[in-house]
């Protein structure tokens, strides 16, 4: 395996970078770590990682505001992959419409931590259940009135359906068996799923987001 | 790294430590990152030209906010140029203003400026910000220096008065005189009693803040640091998760509002309450997700017991290391979900031995108006769906 993922992690405790650092193991490559916005935004400039994983609170603004920075100054063009202690829905919705391409709780198993990493680098959305739960809950009712687009502010029965699947527990290979559909195609919605989640207007999530960003 | 916090908001602080008279020069020097000296010379020139500084300065005072109480105190300049200063800044005033012709005549000002200068020196507090020697010289002998001249000045501020007044018949009419008397008051009395106010509040607010602290402390040491020294203490990896992750779910509900005490009102609340206790008393934890919310009812309560009856037989007979639990509320209606990796069993063969439990999740629902679906196989882990149909609170027709 010489083309490991690199992987920079961004959480503002040290004991828990070298921790995870740790579970990893061989598996990816760490090529550098921070504990604050400023550095983490100076640091994946100059490291170029493929993934980094960010810590929702951080001092100087947040994850939100290192997807922003690097987004904004720095050479590099990783994907994010958010992961918490916090299960608080403006936490969560605040990262991921500021464009982290997942979202996972600091419980997650180490095995379940590499393949997230993985499915973030292969360019896939990663849902925890609880974000899905989160997602199922943004979305329900109708679309807001007078949306500039409706196909973005509510999920087609298909992707309400593959998240209840992964709310209830399931992977996306266990959704994708028992929708008897491919895995890729579970891929795609989630990823979709995503896409609408960043783009919408509906009010609950901007709200969410904007709570975010003065932090 | 360690930048300013600047608020973004219009309005500034004045300054406590650098002062003259308010603090807005301190305050505005600070807050544009300008000497407030500039300031200060900038607010003279102004009211010399017309008088356009007081206003300026008056305008500052309304539009400024509060000084932040003890920061950086040791910038406060030296007593004795700010008694100067102020001296300067009080002649230049009269003087402008007796040019201006805004005069109330030689018997009343003169007199009136030698009380204030008496009661500035009388009642600026010498201690902050200075060597302990000095302190130390002040308590004792610049102490009693200032007492004395500023009593002086004041007692002097008052014979003068008098005696122009009697002289030129200003002190005749009894409302002049009593005016008198009450701006005497108001100037010799009137800073301390803003001090003493400045200093009840301050203490007031010291109060209340360490009476938070010692409420948090509390809670702390019968929540977080209990669980810790319980931590410390447990030889089993599963209990010892199980700990951190009831103390964290408690630990979340205290900072984010929702308190633990009291019994659940709604649905979501009562589920929450139900994976609490199971990941307390089996040891297993629940990653549990909720969509929407409902009244808690009898026939909702039981689906909560039922699911709960799923969970805990996840945790005895499963073997999996978590269980997921999934309740979505809907229009249609309640659906939960309680699913493990582990197991699994095959549903013919345990039919007879487990048909209590059974019915203990089957009967219940039925009871509520509801169904149960159980999908499971040897080695393929277990799901329960439960389902209520709604409107859950309507009568029956």
């Amino acid at each position: 395996m010489t083309d490991r993922v690199r992987v920079f992690l961004v959480d503002d405790h040290a004991l828990f970078r070298s921790g995870v650092k740790a579970e990893m193991g061989d598996a990816v490559e760490v090529v550098g770590d921070a504990g604050d916005v400023a550095t983490a935004i100076a640091r994946i400039g100059e490291t170029d990682p493929d993934v980094v994983i960010l810590d929702v609170h951080l001092p100087g603004g947040g994850g939100a505001a290192v997807i922003e920075g690097v987004r904004r100054e720095a050479a590099a063009d990783p994907r994010f992959l958010a992961l918490s202690v916090s299960d608080a829905a403006d936490d969560v919705i605040g990262v991921i419409r500021a464009g982290a391409r997942g979202y996972v709780t600091k419980t997650i198993a180490p095995g379940d931590l590499l393949s997230a990493i993985q499915r973030v680098h292969d360019g896939d959305a990663v849902f925890s259940p609880r974000l899905a739960g989160f997602v199922l809950d943004a979305f329900a009712g109708a679309p807001p009135a007078g949306a500039l687009d409706p196909e973005i502010d509510q999920l087609t029965p298909r992707e309400r359906e593959v998240l209840r699947f992964i709310a209830r527990g399931y992977t996306y290979k266990e959704a994708a068996r028992e929708l008897h559909i491919a895995v890729k195609t579970v891929e795609t919605h989630v990823s979709s799923v995503l896409r609408k989640l960043q783009l919408t207007n509906r009010y609950e999530l901007s709200r969410w987001a904007a709570d975010r960003r003065f932090d | 790294m360690a930048e300013v916090p600047r608020s973004t908001s219009v309005r500034f602080a004045r300054s406590e430590s650098d002062r003259v008279l308010l603090g807005v020069a301190g305050g505005t020097g600070e807050r544009i990152g300008v000497d407030p000296l500039v300031v200060r010379l900038a607010f003279v020139l102004l009211a010399l030209a017309g008088g356009v500084g007081f206003v300026a300065y008056l305008v500052a005072v309304l539009a400024s906010q509060e000084p932040e109480p003890g920061q950086d105190q040791q910038t406060r300049p030296a007593e004795g140029r700010r008694t100067v200063a102020f001296l300067l800044i009080l002649a230049g005033a009269l003087l402008l203003l007796r040019t201006a012709g805004l005069w109330l005549g030689d018997g009343v000002v003169w007199p009136a400026a030698l009380a204030v200068f008496g009661s500035v020196v009388l009642w600026t507090r010498a201690d902050v910000g200075r060597s302990r020697l000095s302190r130390l010289l002040s308590r004792s002998s610049t102490g009693t220096v200032r007492l004395v001249t500023g009593a002086v000045l004041i007692a002097v501020a008052i014979g003068l008065f008098a005696a122009i007044g009697r002289r030129s018949g200003l002190l005749a009419n009894a409302p002049a005189a009593a005016s008198a008397v009450v701006v005497v008051l108001v100037v010799v009395v009137g800073p301390w009693v803003t001090k003493v106010a400045r200093q009840a509040r301050e203490e007031r607010r010291e109060r209340i803040r360490s009476e938070e602290r010692a409420a948090m402390a509390a809670h702390l040491h019968d929540s977080v640091l209990q669980t810790l020294a319980l931590i410390q203490r447990a030889e089993d990896p599963r209990r010892m998760a199980t700990l951190a992750r009831s103390q964290e779910r408690e630990l979340r509900g205290w900072l984010y509002g929702r308190p633990a005490t009291g019994g659940p009102s709604t649905l979501a609340s009562a589920f929450e309450a139900m994976v609490a206790q199971v990941e307390q008393e089996h040891g297993m934890p629940v990653e549990a997700v909720m969509v929407g919310d409902a009244p808690l009812e009898d026939r909702t309560a039981g689906l909560v017991s039922a699911a709960r009856e799923a969970l805990v037989n996840a945790a005895r007979h499963s073997g999996a290391r978590t269980a997921s639990l999934f309740v979505e509320v809907s229009p249609e209606g309640i659906e939960a979900f309680v699913r493990d990796q582990g197991s699994g069993f095959d549903p013919a063969e345990v039919a007879t031995d487990r048909r209590g439990i059974a019915d203990s999740i089957e009967g219940r629902i039925a009871r509520a108006g509801g169904d149960v679906a159980i999908t499971t196989a040897p080695g393929e882990g277990t799901e329960v769906r439960l389902r209520l149909p709604l409107p859950v609170s309507k009568e029956a027709p």
